[in-house]
């Protein structure tokens, strides 16, 4: 069966803890080279078809559920088969 | 008349008994509601509480703001209901647009419990009104994700306004934008915060203050607050 995925990241501007934490791990354990890191979310939709219908539903459940537009931005939505 | 003002308990809510304590302690009548349910019981206003609804997954607040209660929260909120939104709470508020700006992870990472000072700079809300504008008050705070954000448009806006309700004072516990403690929305009704005022409404069971250990009742005026709005509302 088809999954759709959505990739989902806070917003380039806004400050992400989690990323600035690892960041800083990586630093600490010698792994240089690294100037950032952000964190993000991968949602994996099992469906029936991936068909247009479909991935427009996707969508509005992409900017209205998964992600919450003030803070994050949906940066993508794939079929994957 | 008793006002009565409603409690919504979601799967993960934790201080919901202890926001019914204060609205009984301020001499309002609690009533319980739940989640799930689409009937606010005629209620005249709303708390949404504390804690860690569906365990906080996708984001702090976003399930329990698509509960099924919250279509009938939306509507009071429009229909000019006092609703006051504690941490968890708020958080909801946020995520169901009914507050500007969002919350995120605390800056440093860390699940942060502390007796918080905060100063007042909106008493003119429906849970402020008690209050004066530049009162200082200390109530407890504790949570994980309190980190208050918006775009800079949103800032400006709500900064102009005169929406910001609450700003930390002395320390900044989470890393919120302009030391951003609690918001309100434009009309007044529907106010949000990540500190606990329902845990500071009884002497000896609040923050320490200079005075004597655990004898802080700051919180009570937001419940006298809404008392009054409703009161008045009612008049």
């Amino acid at each position: 069966m088809p999954t759709i995925v959505v990739d989902v990241m806070p917003k380039a501007e806004l400050l992400d803890p989690q990323g600035k934490a690892v960041a800083g791990a990586l630093d600490r354990l010698g792994h240089t080279g690294f100037s950032g890191v952000r964190i993000g979310k991968r949602f994996e939709l099992t469906v029936d078809t991936a068909d247009e219908a479909t991935l427009a539903a996707v969508k509005t459940i992409a900017d209205e559920i998964l992600s919450n537009a003030v803070i994050e931005d949906v940066v993508g939505i794939e079929v994957v088969e | 008349m008793t006002a009565r003002i409603g409690v919504i308990t979601f799967p993960g809510s934790l201080d919901d008994t202890d926001a019914q304590r204060a609205i009984r302690l301020a001499g309002a009548e609690p009533v319980a509601l739940w989640h799930g349910s689409h009937d606010l019981e005629g209620v005249d206003a709303l708390v949404l509480p504390g804690g860690f609804s569906y365990g906080d997954y996708l984001r702090a607040g976003a399930i329990a703001a698509r509960a099924p209660i919250m279509a009938e929260v939306k509507d009071a909120a429009e229909r000019g209901m006092p609703i006051l939104g504690i941490c968890n709470g708020f958080q909801m508020l946020v995520e169901a647009h009914l507050l500007p700006g969002g919350l995120i992870r605390n800056a440093h990472q860390q699940f942060i419990r502390r007796d918080q000072r905060l100063r007042v700079e909106n008493a003119s809300t429906a849970w402020t009104s008690q209050f004066e504008v530049g009162q200082e008050i200390t109530i407890p705070l504790k949570n994980a994700d309190g980190g208050y954000i918006c775009s800079a448009e949103t800032l400006k806006q709500i900064e102009g306004d005169g929406l910001v309700a609450f700003r930390y004072v002395g320390v900044n516990p989470n890393g919120s934008l302009d030391d951003i403690a609690g918001v309100t929305n434009a009309r007044g009704n529907v106010v949000g915060l990540m500190p606990h005022p329902e845990h500071a409404v009884e002497a000896g069971f609040g923050p320490n203050t200079p005075d004597a250990m655990r004898s802080g009742v700051d919180g009570l005026a937001f419940f006298t607050s809404a008392l009054a709005a409703v009161t008045t509302a009612a008049a």
